[in-house]
């Protein structure tokens, strides 16, 4: 089974997490200004590269809480995790296998 | 708050265990703390812990599931003094004191393969170097949301009161491999 890094828990089983989606995307300070396609851009559209991706996760069967992890969407390997308001980080390794 | 001596009460889901692998517990009352910021003593409960450790005696103890979450687990019918003392303990700070005691079903599993019966569930390393005696967690078996505590002798898995024939069930039949 799939381990996933809880930065508060250490490694636990993938049934443990619900995945929330690409994390950092910040709400725009203010909506009023936008016009409907800037706003539909904010609501509905997200990056789906193929590498290194940051993604919002919930530990709901442990701890409860939510965190940012960096997954490769390709290997579906875990390359770090972070917690929540603290800005991505750098890459341990480029590409990360 | 509530008050609960005057709560409606149903029957016990599951009747109490008369020993074995698998075995129901008797009732007990039980509380959920959010707190945050806190280390130290409250109500006669350890709160210092790291998190996923459990604090204190098989029958009364404290088990931190949560940077700001403990379930406190103590014998039926001292849960309103607990209650106070807790109370008393954290006057001036913001928490949350929720009695869950009819909410959830304590089974305790016990034997040289109790981590084996556990595990036939839950996807979790149960191994005395991983989750050694003090260790508790919350965790999935099977489909049901359980905590899973490791105090004393044995394991006891608390889990909701509307889970716990599923829970009882599963941990039973496991428990026929080895019995």
């Amino acid at each position: 089974m799939l381990l996933v890094p809880c930065p508060y828990c250490g490694p636990r089983p993938e049934v443990e997490f619900h995945c929330g989606g690409e994390a950092h995307i910040a709400r725009p300070a203010d909506p009023n200004a936008l016009d409907d396609a800037q706003w539909a851009e904010y609501l509905f559209v997200r990056t789906s590269n193929k590498g290194v991706h940051a993604e919002r996760w919930l530990h709901s069967h442990g701890c409860g809480r939510w965190f940012n992890a960096l997954r490769n969407t390709v290997s579906d390997s875990f390359l770090a995790s972070y917690e929540m308001g603290q800005p991505r980080p750098a890459l341990p390794t480029e590409g990360g296998k | 708050m509530l008050d609960t001596p005057k709560a409606a009460r149903r029957t016990p889901v599951l009747p109490v265990g008369k020993g074995g692998i698998v075995s129901p517990l008797p009732p007990a009352d039980r509380f959920v703390l959010r707190l945050k910021g806190f280390s130290g003593t409250a109500g006669g409960f350890d709160l210092s812990g790291a998190l996923n450790t459990a604090h204190g005696m098989a029958e009364r103890f404290a088990a931190r599931l949560g940077p700001d979450e403990w379930l406190l687990v103590l014998p039926e019918g001292e849960g309103a003094a607990a209650q106070a003392a807790l109370e008393a303990d954290l006057v001036g700070r913001f928490f949350s004191l929720v009695a869950v005691g009819h909410r959830n079903v304590g089974i305790a599993v016990t034997g040289p393969h109790a981590a084996d019966v556990l595990n036939a569930g839950i996807a979790l390393d149960l191994s005395d170097a991983a989750f050694p005696q003090g260790s508790a967690t919350r965790t999935l078996l099977g489909k049901a949301d359980v905590v899973v505590v490791r105090l004393g002798s044995g394991f006891r898995v608390e889990c909701w009161r509307s889970f716990a024939p599923y829970v009882s069930g599963f941990l039973t039949e496991v428990a026929q491999e080895f019995a």
